[in-house]
């Protein structure tokens, strides 16, 4: 083992370790608390830097570990490991600060913090995955850790989400693993492999791979919210604010969409899941999502549960981008598996700032709320535009490369959906800036708490600005090497 | 390693120990505790010598008294009996260790000689060659697992233990009318002997129905579970930790011995096909009924109806995958011992806490014990079968065994009872996260029962990534492949 395959393994332990240390910690050691968080946080994002540059000279990162006699578990970072595993290091460290300030003198802080590191643990070990026994572990880990998260709150509510949550993941989980081990005993490997791995399998299997591709898509189609199993991610809103971010943007239902990349990439091949005939169904889905989530987004007055609908169907950008399977499409939703996290993160953090500041749940008790809190409210602002798809955020390069991918693939159908969608995701914003920045403030609002001088605490405000800022710049400075659209175009040349 | 290992008889202390120590526990009741945990550490350490002497020279044969089968008595180890043996050390150091903080002395002056000849009982069955000596050492267990079970008396716990001692009396003679058959039919006792004598005879089949029926019902398989769940439950916690763990494993093995070396060769087919259709029904039948349970201990002995229903599952699947099923079927053992003792600790720890298991009113004691919940979580994580674990590596082969030849009868069962398996694990713990108000006085837990709980749950876990070595290990002696072949 020389040391390149020792840095996979330490970037999963940067979380984990310190994970375990904070569930032993008593509830007042504030202090020791935070620095073990933000010290693994920060030396995760110094591992996963040097990945970065590593990976882009071309070097290999490659860990393993015997499980069975012949099944290995495999982290390695490729560049589509690389475009997660970013995403998550870099997104858990502004979360962390923002829970840090959001969990001020609530009880059970150390519980919180044990499983908000395991739960990132659990999403930088999928992304780095190397095979797909390795992917179901730590996606398994990333349900169990979720669930206290989910729950944290304790009340009737909460253990009833939870609940649901689980149902979905568990009965999600286990087609996963049906479907893997359906495909270990065609196979006898498992190991992803660009172009996938099913090559040397005869016309005779063709039934058997498509049960197979539908077993693990639906597995993953239950954290990526396509429709119908989509049904947990609008309850599971009962949870804190920055679990609903992490939730949302990073961890539970980016997994899932990463799973639908890698099964389409690295497991069938693009070309092989073409071929097959199970792409075309899969980008129908997709658009439904698309669209049926926005629907069900303009009528919901909570604003949590507005953002949780507006994620149903944005992450379904991602699979849609997947499933045209054409280069230039593969790059507009992976791309926008960045995008949509940075501008999804802006908006949960703005939505938990409301709450916390102003006891602000609804859409339309959100009046005149931009003159009292103009700088998280500007925040709310990139990210609804961005999701919008206005230019030049991040969500427009997203559109952009899905339409010009599918008018590429020769699916000019895509379009429609993409301006419809558009359409909706302008009727459901548009009305909350309107209301935010153009009328009347009411008199008092429902539970305001006192700052001094600032709109919010420093510990709430900074993360939106930052990751509102992120949203602009991967729009802004998307041509520049390093930038996610750079880095997806890498991937696209590399899979097809 | 090196000859100093080799020449101890390790076999032999892990049966004479326990039974010294038993005796001395029983003469010096003040000296109890540190004596028991003393030979109990030895016998863990044994296995541990046993262990590396498998690894450097093979199987272990020893003739008792120099007088070899037909004429003696033989004791055999091989990497199924080491399994079995390390199982039982394991969850005995854990047992013991947590023992040592529960009882009140008067209890615990009972308990140690009864849980030590215990043992030494189950050793002696796992390293017996000879279907007598089995037969002796099935009856020694199941009158000491009568007796911890009527430990603290109380009317519920007498009425399991009365039930239970009925079973087991029952189980043990048709057992041994078995043995009586066998021998009468083919001169021997000897298991190796008789696999190479027996014929496909009348007395053979009657043999084997009468083995049979004893052995299920003495391992609580569906339909003849009736007996485990009142005496899993009402027992003490770390009773009911041995009983679900360790003393429906023993007939188990005995089964599976027997099996693999006498039966499967002449009856495999339609009786393993018969065997795995029970198991399945186990499976389904006991997951269910544990996730309508109120109390906890009873959920937790529903679930090891349906856990030991999965161990069936490798009879018909066996006859043509062989090893793998088996392989399967041993790790299950080993990690539903250690997941299984580590919940039923940690739901006496919620006893012991709050006076109660009523499980909708655990969010008053759970939240207070973080380690006794996590030792359950981690526990249930491994009897749900969710990565990584060492039951989600026993289903994950016997899954693989299920679909590579296409019996997808068998994949829906494992698959819905891991679901079921999750539904009744998360529905305690939903209320571990649910906030409450303290209504009456709880009851300090020590913390080595909290730990000793949470060690055997770990040491569940820890198995999921252990998978190599463990099946290496069972490998010795080669006890799967010996007769793989159907009929």
């Amino acid at each position: 083992m020389n040391w390149n395959s020792w840095i996979p393994l330490l970037v999963v332990a940067s979380s984990l370790l310190p994970g375990l240390v904070i569930f032993g910690l008593a509830e007042d050691r504030v202090g020791l608390r935070i620095g073990l968080n933000m010290g693994g946080a920060l030396v995760k994002f110094a591992l996963v830097a040097w990945m970065l540059w590593g990976v882009y000279q071309g070097h290999e990162f490659e860990a393993r570990l015997a499980l069975l006699p012949d099944l290995e578990l495999v982290l390695r970072a490729g560049p589509v490991s690389l475009l997660f595993v970013t995403l998550s290091t870099v997104l858990w460290l502004v979360t962390t600060v923002y829970a840090i300030g959001y969990l001020e003198d609530s009880p059970y802080r150390s519980r919180f913090f044990g499983f908000f590191s395991l739960c990132v643990t659990a999403t930088v070990g999928v992304a780095l995955a190397g095979n797909l026994i390795t992917f179901l572990l730590f996606y398994e880990l990333l349900t169990l850790a979720t669930y206290p998260l989910v729950v944290h709150r304790g009340t009737k509510a909460a253990r009833r989400a939870g609940q649901t949550y689980l149902v979905y993941t568990i009965i999600g989980g286990a087609f996963l693993v049906l479907g893997a081990m359906w495909l270990y005993t065609l196979t006898g490997t498992l190991e992803f492999t660009p172009q996938g791995f099913l090559d040397g399998l005869g016309n005779e299997h063709r039934p058997a791979l498509t049960i197979i591709f539908a077993l693990l898509i639906g597995g993953f189609g239950v954290k990526a919210a396509l429709v119908p199993l989509h049904g947990w991610l609008p309850q599971a809103m009962i949870a804190p604010a920055p679990v609903s971010a992490l939730l949302h943007a990073v961890a539970v239902v980016k997994a899932g969409a990463f799973g639908i990349v890698r099964v389409i990439y690295d497991v069938f091949g693009v070309e092989f899941s073409a071929g097959l005939g199970v792409t075309q169904p899969l980008a129908w889905l997709a658009a439904f999502t698309i669209i049926y989530g926005s629907l069900r987004a303009l009528f919901q007055d909570d604003l949590k549960r507005r953002l949780a609908f507006s994620t149903v169907s944005q992450v379904s950008y991602i699979t849609l981008g997947v499933a045209i399977a054409g280069p230039i499409a593969t790059v507009g939703g992976l791309v926008h598996l960045v995008n949509q996290g940075l501008m999804k993160i802006t908006l949960f953090f703005c939505a938990g700032n409301l709450a916390e500041t102003l006891g602000i749940h609804k859409v339309s008790e959100m009046n005149g709320v931009g003159r009292r809190m103009p700088w998280t409210m500007a925040a709310f602002t990139i990210g609804a535009f961005g999701m919008i798809g206005a230019p030049p955020i991040a969500g427009f390069v997203t559109k952009w490369y899905l339409g010009l991918g599918a008018l590429d693939a020769g699916q000019s159908w895509v379009v429609f959906v993409l301006a419809g969608s558009s359409l909706l995701n302008t009727a459901y914003f548009l009305p909350i800036l309107h209301a935010a920045w153009f009328r009347e403030p009411p008199p008092d609002w429902p539970a305001a708490r006192d700052f001094g001088g600032k709109e919010t605490a420093w510990a709430l405000l900074i993360p939106p600005l930052l990751t509102a800022a992120m949203a602009l710049g991967a729009g802004l400075l998307a041509s520049l090497p390093f930038s996610p659209l750079a880095w997806a175009k890498l991937i696209a040349d590399r899979a097809f | 390693m090196g000859a100093a290992h080799s020449d101890i008889p390790w076999a032999i202390i892990l049966i004479l120990l326990p039974l010294a120590g038993g005796m001395g526990c029983f003469l010096w009741p003040r000296a109890a505790t540190v004596l028991g945990l003393l030979c109990v550490s030895a016998a863990t350490l044994s296995v541990i010598g046993l262990g590396w002497q498998l690894q450097d020279a093979g199987v272990y044969h020893h003739a008792v008294g120099g007088w070899g089968a037909p004429l003696g008595i033989d004791l055999y180890a091989d990497g199924l009996s080491l399994l079995m043996l390390a199982a039982t050390a394991l969850v005995g150091l854990g047992v013991s260790a947590y023992v040592a903080g529960y009882f009140e002395r008067k209890d615990s002056n009972r308990f140690w000689p009864i849980w030590l000849i215990l043992l030494s009982a189950l050793n002696s069955l796992f390293l017996s060659a000879d279907i007598f000596n089995i037969y002796v050492a099935l009856e020694l267990i199941g009158l000491s697992a009568v007796g911890l079970t009527a430990l603290t008396g109380g009317r519920d716990a007498l009425g399991g233990a009365m039930r239970y001692l009925l079973a087991a009396l029952l189980g043990s003679l048709a057992y041994l009318l078995g043995v009586v058959l066998l021998y009468h039919g083919f001169g021997s006792l000897d298991i190796k002997i008789l696999a190479e004598r027996v014929e496909d005879t009348p007395a053979l089949w009657a043999a084997l129905g009468l083995v049979c029926a004893g052995l299920l019902l003495k391992t609580a398989l569906f339909p003849l579970h009736f007996w485990l769940p009142p005496a899993h439950a009402n027992a003490p916690a770390p009773v009911s930790a041995i009983l679900s763990a360790l003393v429906v494993k023993a007939s188990f093995y005995v089964l599976l011995r027997l099996w693999l070396e006498i039966f499967a060769p002449r009856a495999g087919g339609a009786v393993g096909e018969l065997l795995g259709l029970l198991g399945a029904a186990a499976v389904l039948w006991g997951s269910i009924l544990a996730v309508r349970q109120t109390r906890l201990k009873l959920l937790i002995a529903y679930s090891t109806v349906a856990q030991l229903g999965y161990l069936f599952l490798a009879f018909p699947l066996a006859i043509t995958a062989g090893i793998s099923a088996w392989r399967a079927a041993a790790y299950l053992v080993l990690s539903h011992a250690l997941a299984k003792a580590a919940m039923f600790l940690a739901a006496g720890n919620l006893m012991h806490f709050g006076g109660h298991d009523q499980i909708v009113d655990l969010d008053r004691v759970v939240q207070r014990l973080p380690l006794t919940t996590g030792a359950f979580a981690l526990a249930g994580a491994s009897i749900a079968g969710l990565p990584p674990s060492g039951g989600f590596i026993g289903k994950w082969l016997l899954l693989e065994a299920a679909v590579t030849q296409g019996r997808w009868d068998f994949v829906v069962v494992i698959v819905i009872g891991g679901l079921l398996a999750a539904i009744y694990v998360f529905k305690v713990l939903g209320y571990a996260f649910t906030q409450a108000d303290v209504l009456r006085e709880s009851r300090a837990v020590p913390a080595s029962m909290e730990w000793a709980a949470l060690s055997l749950a770990i040491g569940a876990i820890l198995l999921g990534l252990l998978a190599l070595p463990v099946l290496g290990l069972l490998d010795i002696g080669n006890a799967f492949g010996t007769r793989e072949t159907g009929p």
